[in-house]
């Protein structure tokens, strides 16, 4: 065990961890910017310089290995006026509109100047005006606010693969682009939002639709419903400054009333309506021989993933939409009936953890010939935001019921948030459908957990499947090279862009704390220990859909609403 | 300039290690080969040295010699290195972007000029100097270099 001294206290070291580590186990608070838990340090932003003694340069103590013996003093005049300088150069050239920013109040250039005691511009610079990149239906890019701390181009190289943006230029002209300075839009960028996740600054933040959806809930000729998805319910309370994990279900329903939706309906039904068709899906490939692996289509980022790096694997995705896509449809076809309204006069909004979804509700064979399912997408913050638009405040609010026919859900369904939740949905309702039981015990703990990639072999009756449950792309596209140079035991592959699933969405609450994800995670798996209903097949509002309208699982009216297909898509990748 | 273009295919037929070490000579030859650097040719060497188009496209950036459009039909190299820099190479650079309607590294969308930086020409002597389609001019200033592109221009309009 290495000792070190640090501002005069003796530090015990561990093997191999860095100095910054050492300090951060040890109570000393050195500020970072580069830096993020999870990803490899690089040493960029130089925020994190320590003095040690006989060493003639200041050390980044994020990438500096601690060493036995190092005398570090990271406060010392020379660390804090480095890094005071730091920040002041990066304030010179930064546009200054803070009151105008979408990250105001939530941005660590904020606090590293506040914490730095910056109080003046010191240091004029000159502003490069480069122009946003809105062409993204998911993400908007303002380069100008851009620190170029390079957290965006590692989030979507290393952890999801994807490798859509990179630095390019050199010294003052460097920025962070894709491919050829082309537009997201046409890049391989699949929309999951991680980028905005861990973006420090404003430069990164989702296309706003906000404005869309107020103007909608002010029209008088709209009927204004929205949709809940499952990760929303135990994640929207840390916005309003409460210890994650608490599930504010009822309360959000409540709350979405007040705010002017006429219907608030659960896309946890929904995904019991995914699970029907998907695992009705999943029996029929088995039967036929394939194409098997069959791979989840409810994460939109997966699906473009495919489409752009394995268009060869388009086969292998269940044809199944994705819930907000099959609520979106059956609103419109099936509510809108019901409750005697034109259907173009529904306006359908999704509020959802996810970038992408954006990005999902505009896809083209959503729209080819016919209405929208789905006509605005929210983020869980832009639904905080809303709410503070308002003047309203989340904990006053009394429980209330989502509205029927889709207001019911199953646990299995509230699963969906979280990795391995339509996994262990799909088998519960796939042993029914095989083998005309119950499964004995519904919890698949196999699949359960935070872990980037869970493995199970499930039995449903004579038939043996081989699992897998992968989140985050890099982790996707290693268990497709795995496919690729030969692997023949996967059955069924559930796939979803982020890590730890939609609770760690692109939407999702940004700077919440490493330990936000578990607590969400926990909350998802009491609420479907403490369900009546479990399994997506036994939730009567599913069963009453189909009896009144959809006919069965896969039939033709299922195939026209709830299915779709998919296309290769010729970028640079 | 003689024979027929290299392919991309060709030049990397030529170099069948894949380390990425190889990245900026390989860039290199693909330029030599075709004048600049393509979209195609980015996705191309991405395929054969698994790397992704931005990561390639960001470390050509990096460096000035790069380009990623075909060159004009006039290539303008205007020297920006210190004995030219000097004797005032910057306000020639400047009128001779607003000519052009050119930034470095761009070529106009008539194919006519191509604009490019260059650290230094090797003839400090002659500084300040552009150079066009290989041919020197030294001793310049703002309006005799503008006076050179708008020689060159009447003469592809007589042609």
């Amino acid at each position: 065990m290495p000792r070190i001294e640090a501002n005069g206290r003796t530090l015990e070291a561990r093997r191999g961890e860095t100095l910054l580590e050492t300090l951060r186990r040890g109570g000393i608070r050195v500020p970072t910017l580069c830096h993020y838990e999870g990803l490899p340090p690089t040493g960029a932003c130089r925020l994190c310089v320590v003095e040690v003694d006989g060493l003639p340069n200041l050390v980044p103590a994020c990438s500096y290995p601690v060493v036995e013996g190092l005398k570090v003093h990271t406060h010392s005049a020379r660390a804090v006026n480095a890094r005071r300088t730091i920040v002041e150069l990066l304030l010179s050239n930064h546009p200054d509109d803070c009151l105008y920013c979408a990250r105001h109040g939530n941005c660590r250039l904020q606090d590293l100047s506040e914490e730095l005691g910056v109080r003046a511009r010191r240091l004029p610079g000159t502003r490069r005006h480069l122009p946003r990149d809105v062409s993204s239906p998911a993400i908007v890019r303002d380069p100008d606010k851009c620190v170029l701390c390079g957290r965006c181009v590692r989030a979507c190289q290393e952890v999801q693969g994807v490798a859509a943006i990179d630095m390019t230029g050199r010294g003052s002209g460097a920025r962070v682009d894709t491919a050829f300075g082309e537009g997201l839009n046409v890049s391989s960028c699949v929309n999951c939002g991680q980028c905005v996740m861990v973006c420090p600054t404003g430069a990164l933040t989702e296309r706003s639709h906000l404005d869309l959806v107020e103007g909608a809930l002010r029209d008088p000729a709209l009927t204004v419903v929205a949709q809940v998805a499952p990760a929303v319910s135990v994640s929207l309370a840390e916005l309003f400054g409460e210890k994650p994990g608490r599930d504010v279900d009822g309360a959000l329903y409540a709350l979405l009333r007040r705010l002017g939706f006429s219907r608030v309906f659960d896309t946890a039904f929904a995904a019991d309506l995914t699970i029907m068709e998907e695992a009705s899906e999943l029996v029929r490939r088995l039967r036929d021989g394939g194409p098997l692996p069959m791979f989840t289509s409810c994460s939109p980022g997966w699906v473009k993933f495919v489409e752009t790096f394995y268009p060869e694997r388009i086969a292998h995705l269940s044809t199944c939409k994705s819930p907000q896509q099959m609520l979106g449809a059956v609103i419109k076809a099936h509510f809108a009936a019901r409750a005697g309204l034109e259907p173009e006069r529904v306006f359908s909004v999704a509020i959802m953890p996810c970038t992408a979804k954006k990005f999902e509700a505009q896809r083209e064979e959503m729209l080819e010939g016919k209405l929208a399912d789905v006509d605005a997408v929210l983020t869980t913050r832009e639904l905080a935001d809303l709410v503070r638009r308002r003047g309203l405040r989340l904990g006053d609010l009394a429980p209330e019921p989502a509205d029927m026919p889709f207001g019911r859900r199953s646990g299995a369904g509230k699963l969906f948030g979280a990795s391995g939740g339509v996994m262990e949905a799909a088998i519960r309702t796939a042993h029914h459908l095989v083998t005309g039981g119950e499964l004995a015990d519904l919890k698949v703990e196999a699949v359960r957990g935070l872990e980037g990639v869970k493995e199970a072999r499930v039995r449903l009756g004579d038939l043996e499947l081989g699992v897998a449950v992968v989140s985050g792309l890099g982790n996707a596209r290693r268990l497709l090279q795995e496919i690729d140079a030969g692997r023949r035991d996967l059955h069924f592959v559930e796939v979803m862009s982020c890590p730890g699933g939609c609770i760690g969405g692109g939407g999702q609450p940004i700077g919440a704390d490493p330990a936000a994800l578990g607590a969400r995670l926990q909350a998802l798996y009491r609420i479907d220990g403490a369900e009546t209903v479990r399994t997506a097949h036994a939730n009567p509002a599913v069963r009453q859909l189909y009896a009144e309208f959809l006919g069965e699982p896969l039939g033709p009216r299922s195939h026209e609403l709830l299915h779709t297909h998919y296309d290769a898509r010729t970028v640079l990748r | 300039m003689n024979g027929p273009v290299r392919s991309v295919a060709e030049i990397l037929a030529a170099h069948p290690d894949r380390g990425r070490e190889h990245l900026i000579p390989l860039l290199q030859e693909v330029q030599e080969a075709q004048g600049f650097v393509s979209r195609e040719a980015v996705a191309e060497l991405g395929a054969h040295l698994g790397l992704p188009s931005s990561r390639i496209y960001g470390v050509a950036t990096f460096y000035n010699q790069f380009r990623f459009q075909p060159l004009g039909r006039y290539h303008v190299q205007v020297c920006r290195g210190t004995a030219c820099h000097v004797k005032g190479s910057q306000g020639v650079f400047q009128a001779i972007k607003r000519y052009l309607q050119l930034e470095a590294g761009q070529t106009a969308r008539d194919g006519l000029f191509s604009l490019e930086v260059v650290a230094c020409l090797g003839a400090c002597g002659l500084a300040p100097l552009i150079c066009v389609n290989g041919e020197f001019h030294g001793g310049v200033d703002a309006d005799s270099a503008v006076k050179i592109l708008r020689r060159c221009r009447r003469e592809a309009e007589s042609a």
